[in-house]
């Protein structure tokens, strides 16, 4: 596929995904490349290794980013993505893996210390626990916040409110009580588009693919369509796109009846 | 109560407990709602432990709620000095899914722009970085040069701040002639002779170096293990700028130097921040002499709506523009992550899509968040006051961090 876009360009990918097996082995899952980026995807327990040969063997020298994905209907349910940069070969891969509420991702904060706020963010957001992160608090969150707000099954308003209370002079937390409801417009085609269950939304499988009717749905009467009744051949006679020579004399006539006017 | 005069210690050995204090969340030196819990010997720094999330506004999960194009504004809302900077990366991972072509004059006006942001980011930088340690004028001759980047955004996009003039497939509006001409004259007569006056009042002054001259010196391994970017990591002594080594838009036909600096104090970081901006002049400069005419938007009718007189005209145009704006378009399937250099560093975003007209998750990597989490690492053993010079050097703007 050509490249039409005017993204960031840095180097090719062309033998990276072969170098990246080789150094990491059996803790790799699955290496894919798609939209020009490779993404690596790696058994959770051996994450710390494999990071490791990456940054080692592999010049990946920056964690730029660590990146929390809830998929509900995924087995394991959420997906953790590291962004790597290496800073010598200009080139960024992103190394996944997927994990459970229970189950707990391996730190790497021992390799690189810039882990440590973005584990907290993740843990914050969707309650993925970090193994070895010694400071696993939230982060930005309210003091005291339950709950993990970027979770899919996490209403967008959330479950309380604040407001300063002048009787009791002191901040009040409330359950959310909204004039109106949040209004999730859904705009999409059924015909088209991604689909997908959130839990507790369970109530029937989606349609897949158009509707069956019995009968197509035509408009019973000609009438009710606003199409009219069909010109006829004097009305067709009549029309200037039919007979062009007959309605230019008019702004002949007119200009004539001007200059006799100015006369 | 009987006083028990013989247990009272003596001064010599008193034991002198560290005391814990708090800064901010509403201090002015914080630069927005940043709290620092410090423990602190005498006037020594011995921990610092940052508190962030005060301005979360959950702008990530506001992002999968709305369509592509309503997300757009989130984004200069995020770091609201330099609000075009953050559409750029969010706009280029979009066309990067869609693999949409952009059109030249478009990508010159986006490069010029996001320049012309750069400097008006760094007039505030820098003039609050100064006030920060103790001057006041310069930071009200640079707010002048500021103000001037604030008419040129309102120029074209009728916005001061929250443009949202960038746009899946180019820019929303042509700008006119006249204002490529106004800044034009500005980059070459008003810029110059304010910046310069004003950068002449502190660059060689004394006080100003003695607070900020080996300030948190940071080295090269603690820059990239920390993952600084920006004017952070060169400050440090790496020449690593990504509108160099990973150009975007027309950054690749662009001449412009990466200043670095050599010791990696404060000092530098504000140095380099002043190089930045006459650099930025320069590529404004290019920008204003080398941009085509042309179309400022992607003509596919399926991404980028059409121009309102066409609308008046052609049903088709009613109908594109009629769906784009309810329900969008629909981005393919897959994620990327886009990264650019904003005015603070790499500002990336990691979108992901479902093929729905909805981001299913838009992760955005802001610069600060690593650059705040080293404030313990850089703040150890300096005294309380050179905190709001480290503060400032990292120039943290907290839309941006907490999101």
């Amino acid at each position: 596929m050509s490249v039409h876009h005017a993204a960031p360009v840095y180097a090719t990918n062309k033998g990276v995904a072969g170098a990246i097996k080789k150094a990491l082995g059996r803790s790799i899952l699955s290496v894919e490349e798609a939209h020009g980026e490779i993404a690596v995807h790696v058994v959770t327990a051996k994450l710390n290794e494999a990071m490791r040969a990456l940054r080692d063997t592999c010049d990946y020298q920056q964690l730029v980013e660590i990146a929390g994905v809830d998929w509900p209907d995924r087995s394991p349910r959420f997906e953790v993505v590291y962004c790597l940069l290496s800073l010598t070969k200009n080139h960024r891969i992103r190394v996944h893996v997927a994990t459970e509420e229970e189950v707990p991702v391996p730190t790497v904060t021992d390799i690189w210390p810039v882990a440590g706020w973005l584990e907290r963010e993740v843990f914050d957001m969707y309650g993925v626990l970090f193994d070895g992160n010694t400071d696993l608090r939230r982060i930005l969150t309210d003091y005291g916040f339950s709950g993990h707000p970027q979770r899919k099954d996490f209403p967008l308003t959330g479950y309380v409110e604040l407001r300063y209370s002048e009787e009791e002079k002191r901040v009040k937390y409330e359950p959310v009580e909204l004039a109106q409801d949040f209004r999730s417009f859904d705009f999409m085609s059924p015909w088209e588009g991604a689909q997908y269950l959130l839990p507790g939304d369970e109530k029937g499988e989606p349609p897949k693919g158009p509707p069956k009717v019995d009968k197509p749905k035509v408009t019973p009467d000609k009438s009710k369509t606003g199409a009219g009744p069909k010109a006829t051949k004097k009305a067709a006679k009549t029309s200037p796109k039919n007979n062009p020579e007959k309605v230019k004399p008019a702004p002949k006539g007119a200009a004539a009846k001007t200059k006799a006017n100015k006369k | 109560m009987s006083l028990t005069i013989e247990q009272t210690p003596t001064t010599g050995d008193e034991m002198i407990e560290n005391y814990t204090i708090n800064f901010g969340p509403q201090h002015p030196a914080a630069h927005g709602v940043l709290r620092l819990v410090m423990e602190l010997d005498g006037e020594i720094v011995e921990r610092v432990d940052p508190h962030v999330g005060l301005l979360h506004r959950g702008t990530e999960k506001l992002i999968e709620h709305k369509t592509y194009l309503q997300a757009l504004p989130y984004f200069d809302r995020l770091d609201y000095c330099s609000p075009l900077c953050m559409e750029h990366s969010y706009v280029l991972a979009i066309e990067k899914l869609l693999n949409l072509e952009v059109p030249e004059r478009a990508q010159y006006l986006r490069v010029m722009f996001a320049e012309l942001t750069r400097i008006s980011n760094h007039m505030l930088n820098l003039g609050s970085h100064v006030m920060d340690v103790g001057a006041m004028t310069p930071n009200l001759w640079m707010f002048e040069l500021r103000e001037d980047c604030m008419n040129f955004f309102e120029r074209a996009s009728g916005a001061r701040m929250h443009a949202a003039w960038f746009r899946p497939g180019g820019v929303h509006q042509d700008v006119p002639l006249k204002l490529l001409t106004d800044i034009g004259d500005w980059i070459d007569t008003r810029l110059p002779k304010l910046f310069d006056d004003a950068i002449s009042l502190v660059a060689g002054n004394r006080i100003f170096k003695q607070r900020n001259v080996d300030i948190a010196t940071v080295s090269k391994e603690d820059a990239i293990k920390w993952g600084f970017s920006g004017p952070m990591i060169r400050g440090s002594g790496i020449a690593w700028d990504l509108r160099k080594s990973q150009p975007y838009d027309v950054y690749d036909r662009m001449d412009f130097d990466v200043p670095v600096g050599t010791k990696g104090d404060c000092y530098d970081r504000f140095m380099l921040r002043v190089e930045e901006v006459r650099q930025s002049a320069r590529i404004i400069r290019q920008c204003i002499n080398e941009m085509p005419e042309g179309p400022v938007c992607s003509d596919d009718r399926k991404i980028s709506p059409p121009k309102r007189a066409e609308m008046k005209q052609s049903m088709e145009a009613l109908i594109h523009h009629f769906k784009l704006y309810t329900e969008g378009f629909h981005v393919p399937e897959g994620s990327v992550y886009v990264a650019t250099e904003s005015p603070k560093g790499e500002f990336g975003v990691y979108l992901v899509s479902d093929g729905s007209n909805k981001p299913y998750r838009c992760k955005i990597r802001p610069t600060a968040f690593s650059h705040l989490q080293a404030m313990e690492m850089m703040t150890k053993g300096h005294m309380l006051a050179d905190t709001t010079a480290i503060i400032g050097a990292i120039d943290v703007v907290f839309g941006e961090c907490d999101r």
